[in-house]
Formats: C-alpha cells, structure tokens, sequence
C-alpha cells in the first residue's frame, strides 16, 4: 500500500519502501533539493522539513529532520520542504530578514533554518522571543555565520510579523502573506487522504526459525543513526502509525504516558511541569527542537543507552514499564529493567506500550544535571537526576539516578537509601557522594576520562543539593569541608 | 548590498553539486579506506563486492591509469593505496554501483589483509626518530642566546594544541562526466580547480587541456577543500574513464571526518625574555607540527606558523623551529588561519605565563610590545600603515577594557562559584600567499550586446561572499547598475591555472584581475563613446548605466554604448591578468617581503565560568578590526563573525580525539561538537577602524577571511583567568581546547577518586 502525502502542494503516492528516509525520497524521487544533508544523523538540522499533522480543521506543523523521518510516516502528512515555502512574487519574512541580515553565507545550512524559523511562526504556543528563536533554531548548525545575524533575522522577523498573528497562526500567516496561500487548503486535503486501514497492527513476530521480526521503528533518532543504510531493506513496523500509546494522563494517583510520547510533549506538559517545574529545562539540554519532536520515551528507554537523558529522569520518577504481547500484559520496573550493557529484560513478542509513575506528594523535590561538551544538542558525559520528598528538614525519601558511569543508566540503590531519614547537610552530600562513587564505574571514552566523570559525579550530586537548598548548603562551605 | 547568492538560498534553489538533476545513468562511488593506521597490504578481496546486486565495478590501484603519485607540494600520496595503509580511512578502493545504497552494502563485503604495524601519533617522537616532511625550517632575527643574560625574566614552557575539523555543512563530492575523445569534466565541491585539474590529468595520464573543471559555490570549505576535494574528484574521473559513465561520489558526514585531514594539532616550546617593565626582548619557540601521513600542504601551512609566531608583537631578538612531523592520521591540512593560528597561541601562551610569574596581567605586556608603524618584523617585512596600536587603543576604549578588569574583580570577589575572566586578543597577519608564484590571477569579463555582464574568475564562492564582492567591483569599475552583472561558475576552460581560493587573498587577487578586464573594456567603450560625441575619451566616465563627459550626464546610455561598440566592432570581452606587486620572499635566507600588507584588529572576550561543573558562557566578544575600505560591509561582518566563531570553537569544544589505533572516535557530528546558536555569545560586537584605502587591495578593500579566526584565541587566556580566580594555585596548561573536563580538572587540582570507590 502506498504512502500517500503532500508535499508541499502537490499529492504524491509514493510505493517506496516505508523504511526509505524521507530525506533521500525528497531529494532524489521528489527532486526537491533544498533540502540538504549535512550529518544524517540529526545533529545538523540541513534537512529539516515540517510535518504537518491535521488536528480538525486546522494542521500542527512541527520541524523535524528529515534524515531520521521514515517515508511510511507520511501517510496523511503534509510535509514541507523550503521549496514550499517559497511565494509566487517575493520572498517571505522569514526568507528576506535572513537575506537582509546577511544570515545565509555559503547557503547550505540556509534552507533548514528557514524552515525552522517558519516553524516557530506556525507555533501557535510560542512568542516570537529571542528565546524563542534559539529555540527554534537551537537544532541548526552553521559554520559561516557565527549566528549574531541569524539571531537578529529571529527579531527582524519579530518586528515583521508578530502584530500579525492570531491564534489561528496558518490563517494569520497566510492573511499576511508570509506563507503560500495554499496551506489554508491544507486541513481539508489532508481529511480527502483515505486513512490507511489500521496499518501493520502490532503484528506478532514470527516463531523463531522462520523470518527475522520486523523492526520496530518509533521516531528513529536512533535507529537510523546505527543502522539507516539498512532500515529501507527490512521489514518495519512504524509505531508512529499505530493509534494510541501517545497521551499523558493521571490514573488512579499514577501518570501514565504512552511509549510513543515525545520528548517535546513531555517537557510541554502542563501537567509534568506541575511536578518538575523546571522540566522545560531539562528538555532543552536533551536534545534540540526538531529530535525532540521525534524522540520517543520508548525509543529512549529500548535504545539503552547508559547515558540516555529521558532515563535517567524517569529513573528517578519511579517509572514502570508495561509491555504488551497480544492481549498479555506485562510490568517491569524501571529500575530492573536493564540487564546489562544494551540489553535488557524483555520478551520476543512484546512491546513496550507506557510507561507510568506514582504522582509524587505535593512539595517533593525534583532536579536534574547534566553535563556534555557542548551545552545543548550533546549527549551527556554524565547525567543524574534526584527526587526527594522532605518531612520537616529532613529526607523522608530520596531516588537518585546516574548516566554515563556504568554500562546501563544507574538507579544508586544505596546512595538513596543513605539519604532517607538524614538532613541536607554538607556532611550528608559528602557521605552521599561517597556511595554514589562505590556505585559507579566509569570508563574512559570520547566523552571523557574515567577520573573526570567520577569528578562530574561528585560535583553533579553536589549540584543536586545546592540547587535545592541554597538557603541550607553552599558550594563555598562544602569546600571548605571537603 | 546584500550577499549576490542569499535570495536563492533562503528558497532553496540554489544550486550545489550534486542538486543538479544526474544524468539517467549515473552510478554511484563509494570509497573502502584502510581499518588500519599503518601496515603492510598482503591482499585485498573485492571478489565478493564486485559480484554484488546492482555493482558495476570496484577500482583498486591497479586501475589507475596514469601517474598514480599525487600531491600538491611533494608528489608521495597514492589515489588508492598500494602496498602500504599509513591512516584509518587511507583510500583502498571505490565501488561503483548503480545506487548508493548498492555500493555501500557492497563495500562492506571488501576484505582487506594488511599486516599491521605500530601507530604513530605523536609528533615529538616522530621528529626524534627523524620521521619529518620536507625540512626543519628556522627564521631568526637578533641575537637570541646572547639576550637572556640580560633578561630580568626568562619563562619556559610548552603547549599542546589540538586539530580542528572544518565541517563544512557540504561534505566533499564530485560529478564526472567523460567526453569525447578522452576528455573529462568534473564538477567538484573544491576550492582549487586547477589543483583537480592538474591531478586528474596525471592520474588520467591526459593533458590537462582534457580536463574541464567547473565549480558553481561550494557549501563551505574553510581550507578542508582547498587540496582534499582533490581526491574525490580524481577518484570519479578515473571511474567515469573506467566505466564510460558518469559518476557522483558524496563522502556521507563520517567518511569525511575519518578520511580527511584537519587543522595540524602542534606539540611546541616557547622561551621568553623580558625586562623589568614587560618590554620583550627575546623570544624562542620551537613547533612540532602533527602533519599526518603524508606531505599535503603541511609545509606551507608550517611556514605560516614560523611567520605569525610573534603575531601582534615587535620582538627584537627571535628565533622560532619548525618542522612537519610524520604520524599516521589522515594527512592534515589548510584550515582558516594555515598555521598562523597555532603560532599566535604560542606566543599568547608565552605571554600568560611570563605575565603570571612577573605580576602583571598579561594585557599590560601585550599593550606594550605591539607593533608599530616600520617595525622590522623577524622575518625582514617592515610594517606599512600598521594599524595595530590603533585597534588595541579604539577596542581600550570603546569598550572600557577597565571595566572588564573591574568587572571580574568585583564579581569574582562576591561570587564563590561562578568566575568571571577576560582576554584581549590582538591579531596581526599577513595577506599573501607564502608561495610568492600563487599571488596571480585571471578573470574573463563578457559585455553582451543587451548590455549585461558575465564575469568569470579563477576564484571560489564557497559562502566568504566573492561572487557578491566580484559583482559589486565590475560594476563600479565600469559605472553600472549591479545588477547587469553576473558572477559565473568558475571553469578551467575560462580562467587557467588558478591559485585556490585560499589564503583569505581570493577577492584580493581576482578582484584586480576583473578590475583589469573591466577596465579595458571600458576603455574601448569610451573610445567609442568619444567618437560618438565628438570628445576626448578622457573627458568621459561612465556613471550609472551612463556616459558622462565632465561630469555631466550625456544621452548615451550604457546599452547604446555597448551597442555602438558591437557594430563598430569593438571587443567587448577581455581577459585581465593581476599578480601582487613588491613580492620579494627569499625561501633561502627566509627574509624579504612576504606578504602584499597585513591585517590588524584587536579582540576582548569575557567569560563566565561555574566552576561547580566546569562548564562556561561566553559572556561577550568585543571586536575592532581593520577593513580598509570594504567592497560590501555586511559580507566582511560576516566573515569576521564567521570566523571568530570558528576561533573559539577550536579553542573550546571542538575536541578531536583518536583511540589508540588511530580511529577518530570523534568522527561525526554527534562525537565532534561544533559551536550551535546557544554557544555563540548573545553580545558579540564587531566595529571596524574608519574606512579607508587600504592600496594593494582591490577598491582599497583588505582581506577579511581568516585573521578574525584568530580572535578566538582570547577565550582560552579568558577561561584560565576565570579558573586562576577560583583555583590560584592551579598550574598554567597550555593544552587545547579547553573543554569542560579540561576546566573541570583545572579547577580541582588535587582531586583524585579516592581509591576505594575507584573499581574501574
């Protein structure tokens, strides 16, 4: 069955295989080359496309790189390249304040930070602040500029076009002609493309002996990083096509988020921020806009990497795994859930359906470090998160996780444990940091010396308390005890 | 006046390399590099690859047609390596299939049986053994070991100073199409055609006449394609001669990084003495250059470092060392700088440390040893119309550098955890390129009877805005309306034995050379122009789109005049010819006037360090820096943020690391972490000296491309303020880049995991 989408205006039925990325079906079928490839792994932003997903009679567009979308995704979508951007007699605002700026130098990066700037006018939920604008194009490298004019096209743009939008940003957009008159066309095309049939239902793999399973594709943020020459050959189930397992709720004093959650979802929730109110934050050093908007709890969780970010949040959080096999059902705690370096306890049939966690007591505490060569877009040399809830002054119960120090995302069991009961004293961190040290085993690599971590881990920890108790303990008196 | 190009790249359609739509049945290469950093080659297997679906052949060394040795100073590296591996990634062989995708599930069926011998990596050890490139090179001035005596200080030390990946955001690629009769046409993301041209013709074993190369823009290049577009392009020419077909080859993001060169990383000593008062009397440095395997540009990016190794400073007695040492990473190469870089931080480190032991800070040493106008600098150039006093003083004052010294004073007295520091950066660097003979260049200017203009040079547009600045200089040369004038690609066919685009000189060398032809050109039109009026010609001026004799506009407008011209048969097209004037570098003694002017600007740069997490904010980067007149402000403005930007990057998180057998395990953009919008400083301020002509530039322009890399330099000196003031008794280090594990550790001296939790 063909993968029926737009792109840009035009209906396209494309027969290649679902695992094709969009970013070569673009490029070499659609011959659509202002899409560019930069990195293909997500890290450049030179492909960055939108893709448009109809919500009523309106469509959400959200920027992702198309060198981690898979083409069976589309089905449905409106997806635009910079080509479809353009207007019939004169350049857009996002298109003419870079021009005016001189924000495009050799022009390669250019195309993608169009349309993420584009993005960020589509965004009914975000001004168009300089914030706002890093935000945007947090996910987009360029090596001419050094960014100060692309950050004065993100305020040329403002200047240009903020009086003029409403809620209703598609409308607003193209009433001031800043985009193509045919996106208000949109909604109602997308509704004519015939829904595909409940497609590829969580299909039973074979028996063993027989077929290799298909592979279970969720946003590809990483899969398409370890194996993209592969994934256009193989069978795949795209899990992004299948209904449901996408919603945040509270059930029975637990949260429960479905495995395909993104990670954008999940730092914009209302209802986790009420819980981690600097949630946005953390989310912000996980990884940029456009991955963000791929990413995918289960994706974090199942690539098992010993420094996944999400992990080692929902470490602390007290999350439980629940697989389903068929109509089987199966829960794992997190914190057991892996069994080694990138393998982990679970069956062959089964998929991870949600993920959940008690909803904490009012007032408990929530902070998470994270440190990484570059500050955002990286992956973490070390990463850890802390919850604990306080009785009086002191630890009624605290969880602890650490990333990058052992061959799986560590929960520290006794470093927990210590702190329970105790007060946030310097002697408390001192101990604590003893026994997380006793808990970790770093190893030297790109990200950083094993003597480096082990001093990330103290310092990080350390981070946890001063950061929750500056009235209580100062990096000067630590010191000065240490 | 805006970049020439922006309006079709914020569309998207412009259009680069492999945008082109292919021919029908191009096929695709894909190259197999050595797993090995050094070794024997006992057998290579592509029995299994050639016999793979969709594969049209797989080319080894043996099917080279012609000269297999290439190289763009000394002739010592193979297109595809024979007998022996010398880096991860050296080419073995390139598989041609029908899709990419068929050609990489067919490389991975390649086998190659090297015997493997031990690594080198270290260019101390490599220079000790004897294991060098070319020559060691000195220059020297003065009497340096008859000064120390008299030296109330003399510091030692040492600096190790890491590579650099350029990432252009275009990886390498070529297209090549054979032609007939044994002509080839390459298309190559390159910023030295003929440099592709001439080995290919070699490699082809043709003349070079059968070699076209054409470039329309390249998505960046930095110096990474300066020589080392060149083989990609070579290996698609002997496909398409092997096959018949045309050919695209695409290095995907981690080829490029494994099998490329970079920035030299430099092991170097320095030795400095000065008086009392901070006044430099001597200086001595000795540089380790980390080349690679093989020759590539490593000389003459050597010789720049031994001409920037006292930057900004007039030192009367000076000796520096250099060599090209051998080790086996993939050859490393031009980058932004070209060795000047590394030389300046030397100095700049030498600096900081004599500052430390005297008591000073160390801008009070720079400000009192920059140059000044006529100083004899070490290698025999005086300093012409020196502005460097003049951006130091203007960047002093507009920016108050005392209120940078207050400010971290202050803060850093009321703060326990975050540090404030600040650096000043001056740059000084010579325009020209070493190689006296590349300082020449042709242009082809066309005048159409509808009056528009084609303009083709031997430059390359690869983002620093030369088409936009090769526009603008047509026009006002021959007084019309820009947009009459069209930059074309650059071709071998129009422009012959082109210098690369390199050396930050290309507007310098090609925009004389328009300057030539357009000038011809006019001169024939106001000919014409004079018998059309019945005036003398050198009464007459064209001024927008106009004749004017004495000033005053007259009725013939531009196209008349260049229809006149046609009909009356006049040449309406003209070839100029430009080579720097007064060059006169002597290889021999290392003396002599190697460069057409330098450059000069003076940087500060504050930063705020957490020193609980060793991580860091660039707080601001202040700039004055000296443009001459320039041809288009905002194009300059961009190269010199640009640049900076790069700068700094080098100097903070662009960390290439390798692992014991030579893999890089930084080699994609997810390991190798290049400066993102949250890096770049929010206040980043650029003011340029007043305007003025600066002669041997084109318009009185002065080069702009890569002394503003250099700035960045200050970030390193800036960072270790700010760890001085919360660890005084850390030890100067003068390693790079400083990462935030480098700070981290700096900041905690004595911190060692305490043993029983060490399990590791």
């Amino acid at each position: 069955m063909p993968t029926v989408f737009y792109l840009n205006d035009s209906l396209v039925r494309a027969a290649a295989s679902p695992g094709v990325l969009a970013l070569d079906y673009i490029r070499h079928e659609c011959s659509l080359t202002g899409t560019k490839e930069g990195c293909k792994e997500g890290d450049c932003g030179a492909c960055t496309v939108l893709m448009g997903e109809r919500e009523g009679d309106t469509v959400r567009y959200q920027p992702v790189t198309s060198c981690t979308l898979p083409l069976g995704e589309l089905h449905g979508r409106h997806v635009v390249t910079v080509e479809g951007l353009n207007l019939p007699d004169a350049l857009s605002p996002v298109q003419s304040a870079i021009v005016d700026e001189g924000a495009t130098q050799c022009g390669y990066c250019t195309p993608g930070f169009v349309v993420s700037l584009t993005a960020l006018l589509l965004d009914a939920t975000k001004t168009l602040s300089d914030d706002n604008v890093k935000y945007a194009i947090g996910g987009n490298l360029c090596r001419c500029t050094g960014y100060r004019s692309l950050k004065a096209a993100g305020a040329r743009i403002r200047e240009g076009v903020e009086s003029k939008l409403t809620p209703d940003r598609v409308a607003s957009l193209v009433n001031a002609g800043a985009i193509p008159a045919y996106f208000a066309t949109m909604a109602r095309k997308l509704a004519a493309i015939e829904s595909p049939a409940s497609p590829a239902p969580a299909r039973t793999p074979a028996p063993s002996g027989t077929a290799p399973p298909p592979l279970l594709l969720a946003g590809g943020t990483d899969l398409y990083i370890q194996r993209g020459d592969r994934i256009p050959d193989q069978d795949v189930v795209i899990l992004n096509r299948l209904p449901g397992m996408r919603t945040i709720e509270e059930r029975d004093g637990r949260i429960h988020a479905g495995a395909l959650v993104t990670f954008e979802q999940f730092m914009q929730s209302a209802q986790l921020r009420k819980i981690m109110p600097a949630l946005h934050d953390y989310g912000l050093l996980m990884a940029s806009w456009p991955i963000r908007n791929r990413a995918t709890l289960s994706g974090n969780i199942l690539n098992a990497s010993p420094i996944a970010d999400m992990v080692s949040l929902l470490l602390v959080l007290d999350s439980e795994l629940t697989f389903r096999s068929g109509s089987a059902k199966r829960s794992v705690p997190l914190r057991s859930f892996y069994t080694g370096y990138k393998t982990y306890d679970m069956r062959p049939g089964e998929i991870l359906e949600a993920v959940s966690f008690p909803v904490p007591a009012p007032g408990t505490l929530f902070h998470w470090e994270k440190v990484s060569k570059r500050r955002t877009l990286d992956i973490a040399t070390v990463n850890t998160g802390i919850r604990m809830r306080m009785n009086g002054g002191v630890i009624e119960d605290a969880a602890v996780s650490l990333g990058g120090v052992a061959p799986v995302p560590l929960y520290l069991e006794e470093t927990s444990r210590f702190l329970t009961g105790r007060e946030p004293s310097v002697e408390t961190v001192l101990a604590a940091i003893d026994r997380a040290q006793a808990e970790c085993a770093p190893i030297s690599d790109v990200r950083g010396s094993a003597g480096y971590k082990r001093l990330l881990v103290r310092q990080l920890i350390l981070a946890h308390f001063l950061t929750l108790f500056p009235e209580e303990l100062t990096m000067e008196r630590f010191y000065e005890a240490s | 006046m805006k970049h020439l190009d922006a309006p079709l790249h914020v569309q998207g359609l412009s259009q680069f390399t492999d945008d082109v739509r292919p021919p029908r049945d191009m096929v695709h290469g894909v190259v197999f590099g050595s797993p090995v950093a050094r070794g024997v080659i006992r057998a290579l297997h592509v029995e299994e690859a050639t016999a793979s679906p969709g594969v049209v052949a797989v080319l080894t060394a043996e099917h080279i047609p012609g000269n297999p040795l290439f190289g763009p100073i000394i002739q010592d590296e193979r297109l595809l390596a024979q007998d022996e591996v010398a880096y991860v990634g050296q080419p073995l062989a390139i598989v041609l299939a029908e899709t990419r995708a068929d050609a990489v599930r067919a490389r991975a069926l390649i086998t190659a049986h090297i015997d493997e011998q031990e690594p080198q990596f270290d260019p101390r050890a490599a220079y000790d053994r004897g294991d060098i490139i070319g020559k060691p090179v000195a220059f020297a001035m003065g009497d340096v070991d008859g000064v120390w005596a008299q030296c109330a200080h003399v510091v030692e030390g040492s600096c190790s100073i890491g590579g650099q990946e350029h990432v252009p955001l275009e990886t390498n690629r070529a297209r090549a199409f054979p032609k007939e009769d044994g002509q080839m046409l390459i298309w190559s993301s390159t910023q030295s055609p003929y440099a592709v041209q001439r080995a290919a013709a070699k490699i082809l074993g043709v003349p070079e006449n059968k070699v076209e190369v054409d470039v329309k823009r390249l998505g960046g290049g930095f110096g990474g394609k300066e020589d080392q577009a060149t083989h990609w392009a070579v290996m698609a020419a002997v496909a398409a001669r092997h096959t018949a077909r045309p050919i695209e080859i695409v290095l995907h993001r981690e080829e490029d990084i494994r099998m490329t060169g970079k920035r030299h990383p430099y092991e170097s000593d320095f030795k400095i003495g000065l008086d009392d008062d901070g006044l430099i009397l001597a200086f001595e440095a000795k540089h380790f250059q980390n080349a690679g395997a093989f020759a590539d540009l490593s000389m003459p990016v050597l010789e720049r470092t031994l001409f920037h190794s006292t930057n900004a400073y007039f030192i009367p007695n000076v000796r520096v060392h250099a060599a090209c040492c051998r080790t086996n990473l993939a050859p490393n190469t031009a980058f932004r700088g070209f060795g000047g870089p590394q030389g300046m931080f030397v100095i700049e480190a030498a600096i900081a440390k004599a500052a430390d032991a005297m008591g000073l800070a160390p801008d009070q040493i720079q400000a009192k040893n920059l140059l000044r106008d006529g100083d004899e600098l070490y290698y025999g150039q005086k300093t012409e119309r020196c502005m460097m006093r003049r951006t130091w003083d203007e960047a002093a004052e507009a920016f108050d550098l005392e209120s940078f010294r207050k400010r971290a004073h202050d803060f850093n007295a009321a703060n326990f955890g975050v540090k404030k520091g600040f650096a000043v950066m001056p740059v000084c660097f010579g325009i020209s390129f070493t190689k006296s003979f590349l300082n020449q260049a042709g242009a082809l200017v066309h005048v159409y009877t509808d009056g528009s203009v084609s303009v083709t040079s031997g430059g390359i547009e690869m983002g620093q805005g030369l088409s936009t600045n090769l526009q603008a200089i047509a026009a006002r040369t021959f007084g019309i309306d820009p947009a009459r004038v069209k930059v074309e690609a650059t071709n071998t066919t129009r422009v012959s034995n082109m210098s690369p685009s390199a050396a930050s000189a290309t507007t310098d060398l090609n925009g004389n050379a328009v300057i030539q032809a357009v000038r011809e050109i006019r001169a024939g039109l106001l000919r014409v122009a004079g018998e059309l009026l019945g005036a003398a010609p050198d009464s007459l001026t064209i001024a927008h789109d106009r004749v004017a004799r004495d000033g005053k506009s007259t009725e013939i407008d531009w196209n008349r005049l260049v229809s006149e011209a046609y009909l009356r048969r006049r040449k309406l097209s003209a070839y100029g010819y430009y080579a720097t004037p007064n060059l006169s570098f002597d290889h021999a003694t290392n003396k002599g006037n190697a460069f057409a002017y330098h450059v000069y600007g003076t940087c500060i740069t504050e930063v705020s360090l957490d020193c609980l997490r060793g991580i860091y904010t660039i707080d601001s980067v202040k700039v004055v820096h000296d443009l001459g007149r320039p041809i288009n402000e905002l194009v300059d403005l961009g190269q010199v943020e640009g640049g900076l930007m790069q700068g700094l990057g080098w100097m903070t998180m662009e960390d290439l690391v390798w692992d014991e057998k030579g893999r890089y395990t930084s080699g994609s953009l997810s390991t190798y972490k290049a400066p993102d919008v949250y890096f770049a400083p929010d206040d980043l301020d650029v003011r340029f000296l007043p305007f003025w002509e600066n002669e041997p530039g084109p318009l009185g322009a002065k080069a702009v491309g890569e002394p503003p890399l250099m700035y960045g330099i200050g970030v390193y000196f800036a960072l270790q303020s700010a760890i001085r003031a919360f660890a005084p008794d850390t030890a100067l280090v003068f390693k790079t880049p400083m990462t935030p594990e480098r700070a981290l550790l700096a900041l905690h001296p004595d911190w060692s995991p305490s043993p029983s939790a060490d399990r590791s």
